[in-house]
């Protein structure tokens, strides 16, 4: 263990990079305002492979690297962070693809605006600190704040820095997560007047298992958080603010946004609804697997239909969300496992076709499939990129994707082989829908393009951008024995609470025959 | 451990690995790391790109030898080494490490592809001289033969699926690997899309085994099969199926293989004929212990079989591009495999047996094929070709040793193990043997007739080329693989067959193979498949040597139609998927606009009202963000007073 206050400064160093960036001197933001903004996301992440490092995976502890500070006692509320595995699993996936996704942003806005430019790193700083803050909470009610201050820096970056329809985007994704966070808040009350109370009333810690409250009471607190998560992940038939979000803003914007933010709500059903709701989980768990089956088919088939790239990717993390929630739900310490390396996996691959979708689009200034075609003879290592990100999208095995899609889809099948089934027809659509784009985008002929003035092949720092993408597909798929030692232990010790055990083989283990 | 059980019930264990077989990863590695090589290296490596994936396919090879020698050396109940590599998917109750099985099966196909391979490799660095992309064609190639030997080599199912969807891949690449073609590109998709269909199967199939049996290892799976239900078992059996009628074109998830003639001819000769889509019947026999168990998933095993054999032929009957009638022909062929895999311990060495000697020959044959496009402008046109054989002597030769091979003449390799696939089928009681031996017997008189066609079209009778083509031999570094190959088609047979080599060498995996009497007798049964091959011939002889073979297809009876339209298979699909799926999609799509986000729609409409309202207050999004998180907190505040 290490006394550092970990979690405080991998929030304060992106903090303090921000105000240095947003602060700089209008003569010196072009030179440097992108590695001062880099350098603190990177630094960061070395303060997080440290958490790592530092964190015990055989400790008995609901949390590690723990900091509580009294914050308003008169209601209850804590300053307190820490983290178990899930988190911590989280917050290294936000700080890898946070230094990864200014890197891809470099060019985004044009050097002849400084405030602007400034200002669209900054955000991305204070968006990094936030995400960090929202997966270390312990205390509901810091987790809920952070939660809502998500918003403001992603409200920003699509409403100022997105395409033409950013403010129609910006604000039916802020109302819809308001509308989301309204409804959790009233839940967050409710759980402190249905727990033990007192001066840290909000603690995570305090509320497992001592919430007091009739069934029906319950169940109305867990439904409260979970309509929140559903809008946040996003579930059908919440979803409609994310495909206009994620067209509309930058794909760096796009990659945190589906990538980490969104993960929030899969996080949040495991941490809240799960762990404090056992009863609740299982009453509810029919409809939920229900719902997540519809997210899965119904964002497949849409992504098959959409012409716009983004959207269609948007699309495609529908999909997968509700692959997620399905592992969640299971019940099951195999779909457990499988949905937290899920989240990690999926914010790797979304960032890879967000990003590497707008690398095209740099180049060919439209977002539409069909004004495309023939792109790998022009651009050979951006399709390969591109085809290597789609593959880990569509879970080939190999790739880390495929491990987590499995994981979640037999632990489905292990309790309920119908939704494991029906679930199974989002693998062969994701084939359609991605290797239909790639046939659309970057095969047929050639496109022409006058002597000299082909769009070139992916420059150093997009292959930078991409590299540790595609590293992490290959690693993870052959060896995620490191992300997966961090998650068992707090997905059993979730399942604990909630008070199920994975079904035991059917088969007879004698070996003679029944 | 690996357990194998023999047939007497003894249990064989595989040992940790020992010797050179503990280094079996190196087969695996080497392959691959020439395609990470030329991927990785970009323009750079493209000089010594293919002679370096070549050389490294060649020690692959090389280092499969020194296994095998080391397994011939120990006695027959010590050919398993298990290697178990690292712990790969440790979640909650699932925990698999990655790990190798070498065994008289495993390696079987592990000579078969690197050998095969190799020779492509060769060959290929002939027939895509002058491709532009060169570099990447030996990159795919070094990738599939990597992914391949992944998939012989597993110890688990999952890690045998992690092999399976790779050469799925490459498959998928070297398909589309002139994709600037847009029907290429096509075609490339259709066959991921179908065999995805299929690995849905076997993903079930996998995810079934581990809800009966905890484990997914074949160790596991085997040694648990006595104690789980007949139901749970045809269950997992005819799921496998699924899988394996996707990867190996078996009716009715065939349809995609016509159309992956579309990749470079040497990869239709690797993937689409020799190794690839043989894997169905590899994951049949590896899964024997359970089709042993589930007679029912058997049976249905050998029906597909027979029926694909016979869907086969007819189709290769048809089709006048060579490519594509050969692709028709490797359909029928992996048929009897299947066939013969499903009849169980009296098949399952022959499935193999028919599987190596299938892999010289048709792939010989492909190259062949390659070889005359070579000469010929690259056209695949049987009717624009005949009198080839005085103008391509060593190709016409490689190729008629194949011919005869594939069509059963003694003592060719395809009459061993074809005559025992049809006498296997004939052994049973009730109707089985006579519908599934009836179907062996006729498919080989069938097989002798589109095979005789295709030859006799190709290098015999009247020239009816265009007028821009110079038939010429190739050169010989593409002939001299044609030539081993060819070797292999005329012996291998006779070095396997009535040795019963391959059975001995095999049993320690699936048992002792049974002797068993088929429903009629042997040399009767030998005379009917070499009276019906010999009219296959002569028909083929009169209506394509002997007769003008017209330069454009007339218009044919209804039964030549279908069977040039692949009897439909394509407008079927077509029809009960793609046009519902393309139809659903949109309506999905339009509802989705206007009704679910409509559902939301009140609030939409209250999103642009409210909203310019604010606007048109405040200016500026700070400051309407501001509002809208005052009214937030002043609600809080309001819920906690009134509460409190």
């Amino acid at each position: 263990m290490t006394s550092l206050p970990l979690l405080t400064l991998m929030m304060v160093v992106p903090l303090v990079g921000a105000v240095v960036v947003a602060a700089l001197p209008a003569g010196s933001v072009v030179r440097t305002a992108r590695p001062v903004a880099l350098g603190a996301s990177l630094l960061t992440l070395v303060l997080a492979v440290l958490a790592w490092v530092g964190f015990d995976t055989g400790s008995g502890a609901m949390f590690q690297l723990t900091e509580t500070y009294s914050w308003i006692p008169q209601l209850g509320v804590s300053y307190a962070l820490g983290v178990d595995g899930i988190a911590l699993a989280l917050i290294l996936m936000a700080t890898v693809l946070t230094p990864v996704s200014l890197l891809a942003a470099w060019n985004d806005v044009e050097d002849e605006e400084p405030g602007r430019l400034k200002r669209y790193f900054a955000l991305m700083l204070v968006l990094e600190a936030f995400m960090v803050g929202v997966f270390a909470a312990t205390d509901v009610f810091l987790f809920y704040v952070f939660f809502e201050a998500m918003l403001i820096p992603v409200y920003f970056l699509i409403g100022l820095y997105g395409g033409p329809l950013r403010q129609y985007a910006a604000v039916k994704f802020l109302l819809f997560s308001l509308a989301g966070g309204l409804i959790m808040l009233v839940a967050v009350i409710a759980v402190y007047f249905a727990g033990p109370g007192g001066s840290d009333g909000f603690l995570v810690e305090n509320l497992v298992g001592n919430l007091d409250g009739s069934t029906g009471a319950l169940r109305w607190m867990f439904v409260g958080f979970f309509v929140a998560f559903a809008v946040k992940a996003p579930m059908w038939p919440v979803h409609t603010w994310l495909p206009d979000a994620a067209t509309e803003s930058r794909p760096a914007t796009a990659v945190l946004l589906v990538g980490v933010l969104d993960k929030v709500g899969t996080y949040g059903m495991i941490r809240f609804c799960l762990s404090l709701f056992p009863e609740a989980t299982q009453w509810a768990t029919p409809v939920v697997l229900t719902l997540a089956v519809i997210s899965v088919v119904y964002g497949a088939l849409l992504a098959i239909g959409q012409t716009d790239m983004m959207r269609l990717i948007a699309f495609t993390s529908i999909s997968h969300f509700g692959f997620i929630v399905l592992g969640i739900f299971a019940l099951t310490s195999v779909g457990g496992a499988g949905s937290t390396l899920y989240m990690v996996n999926h914010g790797f691959s979304t960032a890879g076709l967000f990003l590497i979708a707008g690398f095209l689009v740099a180049r060919h200034g439209s977002k539409r499939i069909p004004d495309y075609g023939g792109w790998q003879r022009v651009t050979p290592v951006l399709a390969g990129t591109f085809l290597v990100a789609g593959l880990s999208s569509l879970a080939l095995p190999g790739l880390s994707s495929f491990v987590s899609e499995f994981l979640v889809l037999q632990g489905t099948f292990m309790v309920n082989k119908t939704a494991a089934v029906i679930a199974g027809l989002g693998i062969v659509l994701a084939a359609l829908y991605i290797l239909l784009m790639y046939k659309r985008v970057m095969t047929g002929p050639a496109p022409s393009f006058p002597e000299g003035e082909g769009p070139p092949d992916l420059s150093l720092r997009e292959k930078w951008v991409v590299a540790p993408i595609i590293l992490s597909f290959v690693v993870l798929g052959f060896f995620p024995k490191p992300v997966l030692d961090l998650i068992n232990p707090a997905v059993d010790r979730t399942l604990q609470i909630v008070g199920v055990s994975d079904p035991a083989p059917t088969a007879n283990a004698s070996g003679s025959a029944p | 451990m690996h357990s194998l059980i023999t047939a007497d019930g003894e249990a064989l264990v595989a040992g940790s690995a020992s010797g050179v077989a503990s280094l079996a990863w190196l087969l695996v590695a080497l392959p691959l790391l020439g395609a990470a090589v030329l991927l990785l290296g970009g323009r750079r490596t493209d000089k010594v790109g293919p002679a370096l994936a070549t050389g490294l396919s060649w020690a692959s090879f090389a280092f499969g030898v020194l296994v095998l020698v080391q397994l011939l050396g120990e006695g027959a109940e010590e050919r398993g080494h298990h290697l178990v590599l690292w712990s790969w998917v440790p979640a909650g109750t699932f925990d698999l490490d990655l790990g190798l099985l070498v065994d008289p099966l495993s390696m079987a196909f592990v000579m078969l592809i690197t050998f095969v391979g190799s020779l492509i490799h060769v060959y290929s660095l002939g027939y895509m001289e002058h491709d532009p992309d060169k570099r990447r064609f030996f990159a795919y190639l070094n990738l599939f033969v990597a992914a391949m030997l992944l998939l012989v080599l597993a110890d688990s199912y999952l890690l045998l699926f992690v092999g399976w969807e790779g050469v799925g891949l490459a498959s998928y690449l070297l398909i589309g690997f002139w994709n600037h073609n847009p029907a290429y590109a096509t075609a490339a998709n259709k066959a991921f899309f179908v065999n995805r269909v299929g690995d849905l199967g076997l993903s079930f199939a996998i995810m079934l085994m581990f809800v009966t049996f905890g484990a997914v290892d074949y160790a596991s799976v085997d040694e648990g099969a006595a104690g789980a239900s007949q139901g749970v078992l045809t269950a997992i059996g005819l799921l496998l199926l699924v899988g394996a009628c996707g990867k190996s074109a078996q009716f009715p998830l065939q349809s995609w293989l016509g159309d992956a003639m579309a990749g470079p001819t040497p990869v239709s000769a690797l993937i689409h004929a020799a190794t690839m889509v043989t894997a169905g019947v590899y994951l049949v026999v590896r899964s024997h212990v359970i089709f042993d168990a589930a007679p029912d998933a058997a049976l249905a095993v050998a029906l597909v079989g027979a029926v694909t054999l016979l869907f086969g032929a007819v189709v290769g009957c048809a089709k006048d591009d060579i490519k594509k009638a050969l692709a028709a022909s490797t359909m029928s062929q992996i048929g009897y495999m299947m066939l013969a895999a499903g009849l169980g311990p009296v098949g399952y060495a022959f499935a193999i047996f028919h599987l190596l000697t299938h892999g010289f020959f048709k792939a010989g044959m492909f190259l062949g094929a390659g070889s005359v496009m070579h000469g010929m402008n690259d056209q695949t046109d049987m009717r624009r070709f005949g009198g080839l054989s005085g103008l391509m002597k060593l190709t016409w030769a490689t190729f008629g040793l194949g011919y005869l091979a594939i069509i059963g003449v003694p003592p060719f390799s395809g009459f061993w193990s074809k005559d025992e696939i049809i006498h296997a089928a004939f052994v049973g009681e009730g109707w089985q043997p006579w519908v599934l031996g009836g179907a062996a017997l006729v498919g080989a008189g069938v097989t002798a007739f589109y095979m005789s066609r295709l030859f006799f079209m190709t290098f015999q009778g009247d020239k009816r080329w265009t007028d821009d083509v110079h038939p010429h031999e190739s050169p010989r570094i593409m002939t001299y693989p044609m030539v081993v190959l060819a070797v292999g088609s005329a012996f291998l047979g006779l070095a396997l067959g009535p040795t019963h080599a391959l059975e001995h060498w095999l049993e320690p995996v699936v048992g002792e193979h049974p002797e068993e009497s088929a429903v009629l007798p042997t040399p009767v049964l030998i005379t009917m498949t070499l009276v019906l091959i010999a009219a296959g011939v002569a028909l083929a002889w009169m209506r394509y040597w002997r007769d003008d073979v017209a330069e454009v297809a007339p218009r044919a009876s209804v039964a030549t139609r279908a069977a040039r339209q692949d009897l439909y298979q394509d407008a079927v699909n077509e029809g009960l998927f793609m046009r519902p799926g393309v139809h659903l999609t949109r309506s999905l799509v339009y509802a989705d606009a206007r009704g679910v986000d409509g559902a939301a729609g009140g609030l939409a409409a209250l999103v642009g009202g409210f909203s310019s309202r604010l606007r048109r207050l405040q200016t500026g999004y700070a400051r309407s963000y501001a509002l809208t998180m005052l009214t937030g907190i002043v609600a809080v505040l309001g819920a906690l007073w009134v509460i409190q």
